[in-house]
């Protein structure tokens, strides 16, 4: 018995070689395609069962995953899942053989002790959850693993039991079907039923008990319909990877949406998809547990996720700070090409690409691709084969509205925040390509519309923006836009 | 013959009598006896870790008491579950969670829909009328992440409003907002207390504390003193609850002179 530790090592890998021998039903094809043919044909009764199974482990996975995401229990659903192992055992010892209700039945008790392990470690000790859920989840998987050696040397045993390690869709029988369908179902019911009490529970414990829910009841019934959904993929999935089901396809939602109602559906949906792409790809190969594809499959939905994902996902983030950093850098020129202009009061519309380079103290070519960018938004036109530029009516006016608000923000830091005249201007840098219509009708009431910044340059007006044309065509609009 | 007259007086709001409760076998609440009556603005002060959370949710009957009773309208808190309105603490929920701003203030419906049932539109009516009170229903649609804190601590207020209680314990609902919400929910609270609604606010800022509300409790483990603002908000007494803290103290210090 001292050697116990060693031993569940040896076992551990022991027991998952035969699993590689394990695939769905006993197929003889040797081409790739031929396999995927067999297998959408849906001829083979292993198959079928494969599929439903994973859809419905998906499905029940997906759902309470949802939960213990927003709740912040994943290292729970993980004890929880490996706590489930020495009832796997038992439930085989029972009558010796793999009856899946036995199975079912010690698998959600050792489950449900090992969490009501945690929460007696948690009440009685001064340790924290995340220890007393290391000591639990370890402790329990260690006397599954003991037990399962034993049972393999068992005389007369059927074998196959270290495929609750590592999983086998192949070995998902009619039965098994069943009681996942049957469990699937009552989660999907008592969640549909109960959504308003999960919801508020999870959110605010405190404001929903105070609303005279029973938190308690619904915690243990939460608890419960976890402990099903991870029996239920415990046949396809395995032991030690069962709780990435649970997880991976429910984070791989919260990355892409904001409301729980829909966080649910697509955990739901993307345990679906890794489940049945991992029961297939299973198909294909000849050596690979189902468990760990399944996980692999959820991965990449995640992975994409986290890339692609409309508002957190990565390259969207990358592309809004470039697409950003762009304007900002557009917005700038435009502002270089009124103070051109406005350096020689507004005479004459063209800007030539040197005089802009001069301003902005860059080289030529530097001017000519931020010149090109401008045309590129129809902000400004090309002149005199490309040398000069020329502000189109949005262009002129999106640089009105840049000008007007860096002197807007440098006049109300002066004259209400007191900050000196030389210190403002970097900070409305920044701030002119941020501030809204709305501030900058705020900003001009509290100033009083004033139209001098603390430099005694003219602030542009409204009526200058909304005219929406340049100060060229008439003379009267520019008199019109110097003084208002 | 004599006439027998009845008169129906409702119990007070809220009554504590020898209230105990202790964290782990430590008491942080001893003999609490108190008495509040209908349509007060009670306003509860006290240092850190005085109890002043642990009081309002024994109130509520969130706690194990470890002695003695609270009774609600004169009965135990179970039976008047719907007459309470509660606004925790902020920092108390997951501002990720994926709700919205209308989500959350619906659940201050819950609480009246009983189990199974889903909100109707009268509901979402009610919680929209609670959200325009608190100028919170342009952001309706929002997640709840992208608020300010002050945004947030009126969602949590509208939330209360639409559970249409009878008496609001508020956890520190002016803690880490701006000045603007600030005095939105001092308006708020006194149209609460107008429509003879009983208040217990937590509060943590003493010179503001005499301006806003009627009566204060000063607590620290014990209740050190109950009664009107005027009365209570008294240089030794606020010494003794906040006893010996040199900060805290001078801040004393400067609201009593403030105020005299
Ligand atoms: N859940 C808890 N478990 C153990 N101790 C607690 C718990 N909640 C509060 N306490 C302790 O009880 C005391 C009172 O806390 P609390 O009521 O939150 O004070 P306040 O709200 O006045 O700052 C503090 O010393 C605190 O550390
Ligand atoms: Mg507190």
């Amino acid at each position: 018995m001292r050697h116990l530790p060693l031993i569940a090592g040896f076992c551990l890998l022991a027991a998952a070689m035969p699993v590689w021998a394990d695939r769905i039903g006993d197929i003889s094809e040797t081409s790739v395609i031929e396999q995927a043919k067999r297998f959408f044909s849906f001829r083979d009764p292993s198959v079928r069962y494969a599929l439903i199974g994973s859809v419905l482990l998906g499905i029940s996975c997906g759902l309470m995953g949802g939960f213990i995401v927003v709740r912040k229990m994943a290292l729970f659903g993980d004890t929880l899942s490996h706590a489930v192992l020495p009832g796997v055992a038992l439930g085989f010892l029972w009558n010796m053989e793999k009856d899946p209700v036995a199975i079912f039945i010690g698998a959600t008790l050792a489950g449900l002790l090992g969490g009501a392990m945690v929460a007696l470690i948690r009440q009685t000790t001064r340790l924290k959850e995340d220890t007393a859920l290391g000591i639990v989840l370890a402790s329990f998987f260690a006397v599954g693993i003991c037990l399962l050696t034993r049972i393999q040397k068992m005389p007369g045993n059927k074998g196959g039991l270290d495929e609750f390690l590592f999983g086998s869709a192949a070995s998902i029988g009619r039965s098994d079907i069943i009681l996942m369908a049957v469990v699937t179902s009552l989660a999907v019911l008592l969640v549909g039923l109960f959504y308003k009490e999960f919801l508020v529970t999870s959110f605010d414990a405190a404001f929903a008990r105070a609303a005279g829910f029973p938190v308690n009841i619904i915690n243990y019934a939460l608890t419960l319909l976890l402990a099903f959904s991870v029996v239920v993929a415990l046949r396809a999935v395995g032991v030690v990877l069962v709780s990435a089901m649970l997880i991976t396809p429910a984070a791989a939602a919260y990355l892409l949406t904001d409301r729980m109602h829909r966080l649910l559906g697509l955990a739901a949906l993307f345990g679906v998809i890794s489940g049945a792409v991992g029961a297939f790809i299973s198909f294909l190969t000849t050596n690979i547990p189902t468990g760990p594809l399944m996980v692999v499959a959820a991965t990449m939905v995640f992975a994409l996720a986290f890339f692609f994902g409309p508002h957190h996902g990565v390259l969207m983030r990358w592309w809004r700070q470039k697409s950003r950093s762009a304007r900002v850098q557009r917005e700038n020129t435009l502002k270089a090409v009124y103070h051109v202009l406005e350096a020689r009061e507004f005479d004459g519309e063209g800007v030539s690409l040197r005089e802009l380079a001069e301003r902005r103290r860059e080289t030529l070519d530097e001017a000519r691709a931020q010149s090109d960018a401008l045309c590129k938004h129809h902000m400004a036109t090309l002149h005199d084969d490309g040398d000069a530029i020329h502000l189109t009516p949005e262009g002129w006016q999106r640089a009105c509205e840049i000008v007007r608000n860096h002197r807007l923000w440098e006049l109300y830091l002066t004259n209400e925040a007191n900050i000196a005249p030389d210190h403002v201007h970097e900070d409305a840098e920044i701030i002119e390509h941020v501030l809204g219509e709305e501030t900058v009708r705020e900003l001009e009431r509290a100033l009083n519309h004033a139209t001098r910044d603390p430099h005694g340059r003219v602030i542009p007006g409204l009526a200058d923006l909304v005219s929406g044309s340049t100060p060229f065509g008439s003379p009267e609009t520019v008199t019109g836009y110097t003084s208002r | 013959m004599s006439v027998n007259v009845t008169k129906t007086v409702e119990p007070p709001p809220l009554e504590f009598h020898d209230l105990t409760v202790a964290y782990h076998k430590r008491p942080v609440l001893w003999g609490i006896d108190l008495e509040i009556p209908k349509g007060q603005l009670v306003g509860i002060i006290g240092p850190n870790g005085a109890g002043k959370s642990t009081l309002i949710k024994a109130a509520m009957g969130l706690l194990q008491l470890n002695s003695g009773w609270v009774k609600v309208f004169g009965e135990p808190i179970g039976k008047n579950l719907k007459r309470v309105g509660y606004v925790p603490q902020r920092e108390s929920v997951d501002w990720d969670f994926p709700v919205s701003v209308m989500d959350v203030v619906l659940m201050g419906r819950y609480g009246h829909l009983g189990l199974m049932r889903r909100p109707s539109k009268k509901d979402r009516n009610i919680a929209r009328d609670c959200l325009e009170k608190v100028k919170m229903l342009p952001y309706a649609n929002r997640q709840i992440s992208n608020l300010s804190g002050g945004q947030q601590q009126r969602v949590f207020l509208a939330r209360a409003l639409a559970q249409e209680s009878d008496i609001y314990f508020m956890d520190e609902p002016f803690a880490g907002v701006d000045a603007a919400t600030e005095s939105a929910i001092v308006t708020i609270l006194h149209e609460l207390k107008a429509k003879g609604k009983t208040l217990l606010v937590v509060h943590h800022d003493l010179p503001t504390a005499k301006e806003y509300f009627d009566s204060l409790l000063l607590l620290n483990m014990r209740v050190v003193a109950y009664g009107p603002t005027e009365e209570v908000f008294k240089y030794d007494l606020l010494q003794s609850t906040y006893g010996g803290r040199l900060t805290i103290l001078s801040e004393v210090a400067e609201a009593v002179r403030e105020k005299s």
